[in-house]
Parts: C-alpha cells; structure tokens; sequence
C-alpha cells in the first residue's frame, strides 16, 4: 500500500515537471539562442554555452526597433486609457442601473468581442484614410478599441456587480448622484479591477498583429510584434535567429514579470471575463 | 423639509433619474463601438458587393453578389461559374480552418483538463506550476510563432535534434515548410500558447466542486477515474462547454500565428489569411471583403448558438 502511494507520488510529479518543462522551454531556449552568435546558432546548444550581448546591441543600438517599442507603448497605453475611460461609467451603468433591454446590450458587448477583426479590416481600412491617419499610431488606437473596449465593460461590469448595495444605497440617501457615487464612492474600491483589467487590455493592445500589420506601411511606425516579423537580414534567404529571439525576449520579459506579479487578479480577470487573453 | 418633499413630488422618480444618467454613461461607450465596430462591418459588408480596388475604394460600383457567385452564359452556350463561392482556394482555406479550429480546440481542452486537475490537487510547488503556465499565456502570439519557428528549424532546430537523439525519427523533418507537417506546426504552437488559457477557465469551474464529494467518494473506495467521469465532469459541463466555445470562435479566426510560422503554405492558410492576401496583397479589395463577409457570417452562428445554449441554460429547463 505504502509502496503503491509512493509510486503514485512520483508519476504525479513527473507530471508536473511535464507540465512546467513544456511551458517554459521555449522561452527558455529563446534566451539561450539570444545570447549566441554567429556559428554557435548553426549547433543546438541545450545549455548556455556564453553570454554575448551582440544581438542585443544590434536590436537595441538600431534605429527603427526603438522606435517601434515606443510605439508600442504609446498605443498600447493611449487604447487601455480611452478604453478605460469609456468602460467605467458604461459599466456602472449596466452592473448598476435597471433599465430595458439591459441583457440584450451585454449580449452584444460580448459578441462584438467576439468579432473576426478581419470582418471590419476593410471598412475600417475606409475609415482611416478617411481620417487621413493611415500610417500613424492613431490608426491602431482607433482600431483596437474594437477588442479592448468591450473586454474591459464586460469585465468592470461583472466587478462592479459584486460591490454591496448597502455602499450605493447610503451614497443615495445623502443626496448623491450617479456621478458623484462612480467618481467619489466606487472607483477608490474599484482600483485592483481596474488594474487588472488594464493590464490584460494593455497585453491584447501590445501584441495585436493584423491592425498593426495593415495600418503601417513605413518601418518607422511599426509596433513591436510588426517589427519582429519582418526583421530580416542582409539575404533573403537569411533569417536573423540571434537577434529575432533578442528582440523577442526584450518584449516578452516585461509582459511576463507584470504577468507574475499580478497573477493571482490576472487569474481572477480572465475567468470573470471568459475573455481570450 | 417641504423642499424635499416639493422636489420628490415635482420631479422625476429616483429610478428615472438613475435611467437617464445611465443613458449619458453608455452614450459615449456606444457611440465609440458603433464607430469601429459596427460601421466597418456595414461598410466591409458594402465592399463585398462592389467592385471596389484599393486604388479606387470610392467610386466602386455595386455588382450585387458578383463576388460570391456569378453565373455567365458565354456565346459558345457553355455557362461559367466565377467568385468565392467556386473559388478551390477559398474552400481550402475554409477546410483549414475547421480543421484546425476543431483538432487544436480538441487538444486543447484534454491537455487543458490534465492541467487543471493536477493545479486542483493540493500539492508543493503548487504556486510554481500556475506561474509556469501563465508563461505560454503572456508571450505574444508573434514571439512565440518566432520561438517555435526557430525550434523547428529544419535545419538546426531543437525539435529535429531531440527527436533524432530519441530515434523517433530518421532525417530532419521541414516542419514549418512542408506541406504535410505544416498544420501540425501551427498547431502545436496553438496548443501550447492557448492550453493555459483553457486550463484557467476549467480550475475556475473545477473550484466550484465542493471538496465533501471527493471526500465522500473516497471514504466509498470509489475509484477516481469512475468519480471524474460520473461527478466531477458533469459538474464542470458549464464551464468546460464555455471555455470550448470561446476558444473554437477564436480559433476560427486565426491570422497571426499562421501568417507568420507559415507565410504562403496552401496547407495551413485560413480564412482570415487569405481574405487579407485578396484585399491588401492582391488588390482585390471587394473579393477579400466577400470572403471577410463570409467568416463573419459564419461566426455570426456560432456566437447566436452559443448565446442560445447560454440562454437555455440560464432558464435551467432542458439538458
């Protein structure tokens, strides 16, 4: 019996060395590869072998990929903003507030979050050179409210539903309005929430593709995922590994440290909002 | 006191007043959505029955359902059938992506189950696990498309190398570029970017279960596979089917993974792929917003589907 327990201990844990192995190696090996230079690319190496800062240099020392990390920053945070802004009060009005053909709006948030973004490319394709903001971060803030606005109402608005009564009701009888009980009496507890819900928009905005991909057309204004696509080296043929994998653990290890520190509200946000991430 | 009383009387209700400032803070929130949501679908909806060029977005003509299917008699008697609807490439790119959507959801949701009930048993390193698999999560799809690209490298990737030491293989496999492995690339990549994902809604539905039942089960000598499949899946039905939902709608609209670990691959290219390739690449504007139209339509049924199981479930009747 004892011997059969212990067996069953190891198999449980040589699952969960399974589990973690395949999740981190990748990311692993993409350090290591980011670190290697010239023939050291052409063997597989499964352990560090030096740790050669040259890629880095070449990414960073360039001049168009910091440019497009601003970029990518600047959209990113300018969408989660606005995005922000608009959701907070729109989900206080649909957490909070009785009113008719409540149920049938959340049903369509949801379902615009769930829209193919290429359904709307060519219309809004229209509409940014409409604007006459093709080519510039605007395009992309404009675009991706589609997906980051309704994440972030539907997932304040499944936080704001849980906030007690009791809060709004003495807000009420001392003469309170809507306004003032979002501004002054909900937003102060609604801080974690908002948080977590930026932050998981502030990812989707980061590593969105094919917005970023169709609404730029010179280098200088691609964002971060754009970029590292469409590095390439001196050849056709070439394709730049050390630097490719530098570039890409520069802009996944903020995500991840941010991802970790925040993961228990992150964990929370997702499942409220049964939203992809 | 009687000011109180005159305003309640003369006023509008509490109730309304609360209506009316709810109005104002959905206002803006709307008006946003209706701009980049709902008038780009109308207008990429127009597009699709014009013959529009991305020289010439404004004076297109309307052709109808030109784009879709058209039916020509030629002189000589023979009719010709043109558009989407007979287009081989389309009906590829269509059985790609069912293909994909539904073997990468079907992985994903067993390894996601495995995964969830190991982070469901109470155990050391616990913590470590969670953080482990919020990895794949937080990568951005590109990036991991680039990682895995490279480990698949025919040449000088990993993957090759590993598989070559194990023996399970006798020459480097092209992964990535041959048309027989392309889909299975892609899909990997999916499953590892996308299982902790679907791993997270399931733990969310598997600590719903009260623990009692386990216990019970277990003072009963039942065997735990019987009590998974008799008590703990049924209970978790609810969540598992939602996180299978949203993940199929995501998956049929795949574009940045597969355009970037296989650029150009007939074996691996979907809908939203090749309906961007029309309307940018190719300069067939109004032919990728047909076929843009179509994916959306199709999705349209799956989301009122879903939203209709999720209304029959609500109601608690049937099942």
């Amino acid at each position: 019996m004892q011997q059969h327990k212990l067996l069953k201990n190891i198999a449980f844990y040589a699952l969960v060395i399974v589990i973690v192995v395949f999740a981190v190696f990748p990311f692993y090996y993409a350090i290591v590869t980011s670190f290697s230079t010239g023939s050291q690319l052409f063997q597989v190496n499964y352990w560090p072998k030096a740790f050669n800062w040259a890629n880095y240099e070449a990414v960073l020392g360039g001049r168009n990929f910091p440019r497009s990390i601003m970029n990518s920053l600047f959209i990113a945070g300018c969408t989660v903003g606005f995005s922000l802004f608009l959701a907070v009060t729109a989900s206080y009005a649909l957490a909070r507030v009785r009113f008719r053909g409540r149920g049938l709006l959340l049903m369509t948030i949801l379902a615009v979050s769930m829209f193919p973004q290429i359904a709307v490319l060519a219309g809004l394709f229209e509409l940014v050179r409409f604007l006459g903001i093709f080519n510039t971060p605007w395009a992309m803030i404009l675009s991706y409210t589609i997906f980051t606005l309704p994440f972030t109402v539907w997932v304040l608005t499944t936080f704001m539903r849980d906030l007690p009564v009791e809060i709004e009701e003495a807000a009420i009888v001392d003469g309170a309005s809507p306004w003032v009980i979002i501004t002054q009496v909900f937003l102060p507890l609604l801080w974690p929430a908002l948080v977590t819900t930026g932050l998981l928009a502030f990812i989707g905005a980061w590593n969105e593709f094919l917005f970023a991909l169709t609404f730029t057309s010179s280098e200088s204004q691609r964002t971060v995922p754009v970029a590292i696509a469409m590095l390439s080296g001196a050849s056709a043929q070439e394709i730049p590994w050390g630097p490719i994998m530098a570039a890409s653990v520069i802009v996944t290890v903020p995500l991840i440290v941010l991802v970790l520190i925040f993961q228990r509200k992150i964990v929370a946000g997702l499942t409220a909002g049964g939203v992809k991430g | 006191m009687t000011d109180q009383v005159m305003a309640q009387a003369s006023g509008p209700s509490l109730q309304q007043r609360r209506q009316r400032a709810a109005f104002w803070f959905l206002a803006p929130m709307l008006v946003a959505l209706f701009f980049v949501a709902a008038w780009p679908l109308l207008r990429t909806i127009w597009f699709s029955m014009t013959d529009a060029t991305l020289s010439n977005l404004y004076d297109a003509e309307w052709i109808g359902f030109g784009n879709y299917l058209q039916v020509r008699e030629l002189s000589s008697g023979r009719t010709v059938y043109r558009g989407t609807l007979v287009d081989p490439d389309w009906w590829n790119a269509v059985w790609n992506t069912v293909r994909f959507s539904f073997a990468s959801v079907f992985f994903e949701t067993i390894f996601g189950l495995i995964v969830a009930l190991v982070m469901n048993a109470e155990f050391k390193g616990r913590s470590i696990v969670r953080a482990a698999i919020l990895i794949p999560w937080a990568i951005p799809t590109i990036v991991s498309a680039k990682m895995w690209g490279w480990m698949l490298n025919d040449q000088f990737g990993i993957i090759n190398d590993i598989l070559l030491n194990l023996g399970l293989i006798d020459q480097k496999i092209a992964w990535t570029a041959s048309p027989e492995t392309a889909m299975t690339a892609v899909l990997i990549v999916d499953v590892w970017k996308t299982t902790p994902f679907m791993a997270l809604l399931i733990l969310a539905g598997l600590q719903m279960v009260p623990r009692d039942i386990y216990e019970a089960a277990r003072i009963d000598g039942i065997n735990p596979v019987k009590v998974f499949f008799k008590v703990t899946l049924p209970l978790i039905k609810p969540a598992l089917m939602v996180a299978v939902i949203f993940r199929l709608l995501d998956a049929l609209r795949i574009f940045d993974l597969v355009y970037v670990l296989t650029p150009n691959s007939s074996a691996t290219k979907t809908m939203s792929v090749i309906s961007r390739e029309n309307m940018i690449d190719f300069d067939k504007f109004a032919y990728g917003a047909a076929q843009s139209t179509l994916l959306f339509a199709i999705i349209a049924v799956f989301v009122s589907l879903y939203i209709w199981i999720g209304r029959v479930d609500l109601s608690g009747g049937r099942d």
